[in-house]
């Protein structure tokens, strides 16, 4: 099914639980099972949990969702942030780096989009901002047992 | 985000209901970091039974108090996750460092 949808909104951490439901919410005309949508609704979390705390710290900035899905059930999910950018990408991808432990953060962001996502792409320039990829193919539901008249009489 | 206290004994029992992400990591950093000061708290049991999502930010709330805890002689235990909060727990390292229980009464009689 091919579709898209764009999502902006301010940087608060408020709305990080509005984007993953907002995205899921998208998502799930897909018919994804309970766990592939868990599994989408972290990766976004984490993603804009990001932007929001490296992309932009103290400031308020705009962060931007866009959301496709193509004709084999892939979808592509992007989060973009104009915000700090990231110096060394190997080093913030790395499990259990952070640049902010006084916060109590993890350090296992990248690594939960990376186990829960099939593919995780990141683009970032400092002072410029951050570009999150994400994709994630969704696998059709279950054949239907009763086939709808149209189908029978193919 | 929800949180219920219940102290049994020198163990204090967390009951998390509704969306730990970095947003509500701050209130239940705050909440609990109160309690343990005010109560004479020796274990904390994180029961996550009605805990509908976690992302790593949740990750950072139990292993700050499990510093906290631990180092004053505690332990620290996590019952009633998900199997996606599992996932996360197992990811993050988390089941090396303290037991997981299925549920808070199991978690209690192991403390």
């Amino acid at each position: 099914m091919n579709n898209r949808m764009k999502l902006e909104f301010l940087s608060k951490s408020s709305n990080e639980s509005f984007a993953r439901a907002t995205v899921a919410a998208f998502v799930s005309q897909l018919d994804p099972t309970l766990s592939d949508l868990s599994d989408i609704r972290t990766a976004v979390s984490e993603a804009v949990t990001n932007a929001i705390i490296h992309g932009y710290g103290d400031e308020t900035g705009t962060v931007v969702i866009t959301c496709e899905m193509d004709a084999q059930n892939q979808v592509t999910i992007v989060v973009e942030d104009h915000g700090a950018g990231i110096a060394d990408l190997a080093l913030a991808r790395t499990p259990l780096y952070t640049s902010r432990p006084e916060m109590e953060r993890s350090g296992m962001g990248f690594t939960v989009m990376e186990t829960f996502m099939d593919s995780v792409d990141v683009w970032s320039e400092e002072g410029q901002g951050t570009r999150v990829t994400m994709t994630k193919t969704i696998a059709p539901p279950e054949e239907a047992s009763i086939s709808t008249p149209d189908q029978a009489a193919q | 985000m929800q949180i219920g206290f219940e102290m049994q004994g020198r163990t204090l029992v967390a009951r998390l209901k509704g969306e730990l992400d970095h947003h509500s990591a701050a209130t239940v950093r705050e909440q609990l970091e109160d309690i343990i000061k005010r109560q004479n708290v020796k274990n904390l049991i994180f029961d996550f039974t009605e805990l509908g999502f976690m992302d790593s930010s949740g990750i950072g709330v139990i292993i700050g108090r499990y510093k906290l805890i631990h180092g004053m002689g505690g332990e620290v235990a996590v019952s009633g996750a998900n199997a996606h909060i599992d996932r996360i727990l197992a990811l993050s390292g988390i089941k090396k460092l303290m037991n997981v229980y299925k549920n808070t009464n199991l978690a209690l009689k192991a403390i």
